[in-house]
């Protein structure tokens, strides 16, 4: 049998009021991809840390080859050939992508000049490799998200690997820029490099990986073969029960109009948009990045001011200057960017969730503790967010307990409307299905909700009625019944199947 | 077993609890610090601990301390104020002048509404402007200098009838057998200390500080926030001007120069972070209290007035320092 490339043996980790991880052992062989799973809060991305130098293990050991080795920090790991990219960017917004990709180890030339030409010819032969629409000398801070992330990648291409950690690299990739990124797997696995894929979306893990082990709660719960196993095992190794995947078929009873968007733009963003979202209704907006859906839906919570069109909100025109106007008018908005937008991350995990109302959250001229926590603990429970307590800094939760106190603070908000952008971006599949649960729950109880997603099965999954965009353009609006798979894929191309139906 | 268990522990010296002892350093080395200059101080002088003696660093400290707690408000709220100390003189100058002509209450009525108008100018230019606030107030530190200047003609004011006013409570009265000064420190660190901790504002402010866009999205007024931190900072510095023109019942054009330095110290010192989101004002005060006593013990054994300010700024500079390596985690940055 082939030696692991690396090895992680009975791995402790505490952090104040958490035990992180519980005496895990984990390794990867060479040429193999292996995947991470486990629940939000698990251990996942502690555990890569930890192999990546940034924590130090309370207790067991790391070998690298044959070597025990301490990874005193992030440049250490590095130099023993682990690459760690992270479910947070950690990029320099103001540096180029070349200088991101080589930071700290810039070519030189005499004087210690840095040698740019070498440099940029470097970065652009990696970028090629990586089929992206950007170059070397591009601001990282101009760039998407999904670009930014593929600049995380291509820094693993930097350097002569043995291992490298992608915590989450799809969460914000487009599907083609996921084929990318999947051939780009496929080239270091046959260089033999031991890749760890951390990822919640069971399609990447049952096509790209070979081997899946499992943590629960910070225990190592077991590895299975993935050509050996199901969907359902895995499942049922990380928490405990299976889940119903199926399509949406109930609809909720749909009452009068909650939102009506009439004629639309903004300047090439979006151009002569016009749906409607009743209550009691779940409309899913689908297409790729840069589709025009999270624009129209900054303009719907007062963020973006359309240049032609109108929004009426219970057959009433109103005009939404800034998220103020937005909120009184019962809109919530579940943004995109977590990090960048929807959390203050040295907050703590109640104070976030009850930003947006914590002017009406008074006793007398004071915020009422009492109150406030009622609704944490309320959120908390339902959407089973995995803290030690509200006083916890949002900063240290799991990537995708932080996406559930986001969805919280919207949620506990009431809204007539509700927005959400990428709502289980990051999210476990225990709580996703409970996340869509809970938005067809609201539906029915008569909330309009507008789900914008890049993930097929979660709009066919909670949608009454579907939007297909393309370029800015709405290209047509599917009802559940009648939609099907390929005619999706054809409308978010461009393709008009079927104009018939333009305006919902 | 042995030799696992033995590269456990070594790995937990070397490793973890250097760590731990790291960021136990970055959370309490100036507590540290501050009580090894106490007992030092107090070995160095037998004055130090005097009663007399401590009362009057905290007199001292006042007019330094109210205008810190304005600024915790602006620095929690990711910006600078640097216009402090300009403004504190000109305050000073204000009340002075206009106590002859218009009588005390006129007169401190006056100052407090200029100040205030004036803070409003700096709120509304980074609040609702969104001009960078080091470039704005570092302009309107000249700026009030110059109006300063204008305002007495380069001369220094006086009040011409010392005896037949009550003018003099704010800086030299006592109450309940504590001065003054104490006493309206005191009073407005309580309150602006509950305003911070207990209202929906204060809230707003640590968000705004520490994630501008994340506020916007839950529908805080970010403009507006910041700019009531400004008027509030304004105010403090009008109620340090009160003090000070009481105290000395006359002043020069120049007294309050270079004070916003001292006071950004002492917010640091206490450990908010210059890139807003954290502080309280308790913190605040323990930092202004530990700045008033580094003064007065380096006084007291002895040490010439100009070693004094390299002292002082040394360890202000081993403030920041701490700042920074708390927020980093480690006291050197991992890539030194
Ligand atoms: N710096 C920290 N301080 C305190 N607690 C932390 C810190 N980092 C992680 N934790 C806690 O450790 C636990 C494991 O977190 P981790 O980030 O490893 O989860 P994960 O499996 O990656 O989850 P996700 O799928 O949501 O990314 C969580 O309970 C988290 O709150
Ligand atoms: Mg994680």
């Amino acid at each position: 049998m082939t030696r692991p490339a690396l090895r992680l043996e009975n791995i402790v980790k505490t952090f104040p009021g958490v035990r992180a991880l519980d005496g895990v052992s984990f390794e990867v062989l060479p040429g193999e991809v292996h995947a991470l799973m486990g629940e939000n809060g698990a251990g996942k991305s502690t555990l890569m840390k930890v192999l990546g130098g940034i924590h130090q293990p309370n207790e067991g050991r790391i070998l690298v080859g044959e070597e025990p080795a301490v990874m005193a920090n992030p440049l250490e790991a590095k130099a023993k050939g682990i690459v760690f990219i992270h479910q947070e960017l950690s990029l320099a917004e103001e540096l180029s992508v070349a200088e991101n990709i080589y930071l700290g180890e810039l070519p030189r030339k005499s004087f210690g000049r840095v040698d740019w030409a070498t440099l940029y010819a470097r970065t652009d032969e990696i970028l090629k490799k990586l089929k992206v629409g950007f170059d070397a000398r591009t601001m990282v801070g101009t760039l998407s998200i999904a670009n930014q992330q593929m600049v995380e990648i291509a820094r693993a291409l930097t350097v002569d690997a043995k291992a490298v950690i992608f915590d989450e690299p799809t969460a914000s990739l487009t599907d083609s820029e996921k084929v990318v990124l999947f051939e780009v797997i496929d080239d270091l696995k046959k260089d033999g490099v031991g890749i760890i894929y951390i990822s919640h979306r069971m399609e990447e893990i049952f096509k790209i990986t070979d081997r899946i082990s499992v943590l629960r709660d910070g225990e190592y719960r077991g590895t299975l073969v993935t050509k050996e196993t199901t969907e359902d095992d895995v499942t049922q190794l990380m928490i405990g029960r299976s889940l119903d995947l199926s399509r949406n078929h109930e609809h909720a009873e749909v009452g009068d109009v909650a939102l009506e968007v009439r004629g639309l733009s903004c300047g090439d963003l979006y151009r002569d948009i016009s749906f409607e979202i009743r209550r009691g209704e779940v409309v899913g907006f689908y297409g790729l990045v840069g589709a025009g859906r999270t624009e129209i839906a900054e303009t719907l919570f007062g963020l973006r001011a359309p240049s032609a069109g109108q929004i009426l909100l219970d057959g009433e025109e109103v005009h939404l200057g800034s998220p103020v106007d937005a909120i009184a008018r019962g809109i919530s908005l579940v943004p995109e960017d977590r990090k960048g937008q929807g959390l203050v991350l040295g907050m703590n995990c109640r104070d976030n969730m009850t930003l947006p109302q914590v002017g009406d959250l008074t006793a007398g001229p004071f915020v009422s503790d009492g109150a406030e926590i009622a609704i944490f603990d309320q959120y908390r429970d339902k959407l089973d967010i995995r803290t030690p307590g509200w006083r916890q800094t949002v900063g240290n939760l799991s990537g995708g307990n932080q996406q559930k106190i986001v969805i919280g603070k919207w949620l506990s908000m009431h809204p007539t409307l509700l927005i959400v952008d990428e709502p289980t971006r990051g999210i476990d599949v225990g709580s996703k299905s409970e996340i869509h649960k809970l938005i067809r729950q609201l539906a029915s109880q008569g909330y309009a909700v507008m789900v914008i997603s890049s993930e097929m099965p979660e709009v066919l999954h909670v949608s009454d009625r579907i939007v297909a965009m393309y370029h800015g353009e709405l290209i047509r609006t599917f009802t559940s019944d009648e939609v099907t798979e390929d005619s999706l894929i054809q409308a978010i191309s461009g393709i008009r199947t079927d104009g018939g139906d333009k305006a919902a | 077993m042995s030799e696992a268990a033995q590269e456990r522990s070594a790995r937990n010296a070397g490793g973890s609890s250097g760590a731990k002892v790291g960021t136990f350093l970055a959370k309490q080395g100036i507590l540290i610090a501050f009580v090894l200059f106490m007992v030092s101080f107090a070995l160095a002088s037998e004055r130090f601990l005097d009663p007399d003696n401590i009362l009057g660093v905290i007199r001292s400290s006042a007019i330094l301390g109210v205008m810190a707690l304005g600024v915790t408000f602006v620095v929690i709220s990711g910006n600078l104020d640097l216009s402090v100390g300009s403004l504190m003189s000109f305050s000073t100058i204000v009340v002075l002048d206009l106590h002859d002509t218009l009588g005390p209450a006129l007169a401190i009525l006056a100052m407090f509404g200029m100040t205030l108008a004036i803070g409003a100018v700096i709120g509304f230019l980074v609040g609702y402007l969104r001009l960078n606030s080091l470039i704005v107030t570092l302009g309107m530190l000249s700026a009030i200098h110059g109006l300063t200047l204008t305002w007495s003609g380069g001369q220094n004011m006086d009040i011409a009838d010392k005896a037949g006013t009550w003018f003099a409570v704010f800086g030299q009265g006592r109450a309940l057998g504590i001065p003054m000064p104490i006493l309206m420190f005191a009073l407005l660190a309580a309150v602006l200390g509950i305003v911070l901790a207990k209202t929906p504002f204060g809230r707003k402010v640590y968000a705004v500080g520490g994630n501008g866009t994340a506020a916007t999205f839950s529908g805080i007024r970010r403009a507006r926030t910041v700019f009531t931190c400004y008027l509030i900072s304004a105010f403090c510095v009008a109620t340090a001007g009160l003090i000070q023109a009481s105290r000395s019942m006359g002043s020069q054009n120049t007294v309050g120069q270079g004070m916003e330095l001292e006071v950004l110290a002492a917010v640091i010192l206490g450990g908010a972070s210059l890139m807003g989101g954290s502080g309280t004002i308790f913190k605040t005060v323990i930092g202004v209290l530990i700045l008033g006593f580094i003064q007065n013990g380096l006084l007291l054994i002895g040490l010439q007035f100009y070693v004094q300010f390299v002292v002082t700024w040394i360890i202000i500079i081993l403030a920041v320092w701490l700042d920074i390596a708390a927020k980093r985690g480690r006291l050197l940055s991992p890539i030194a």
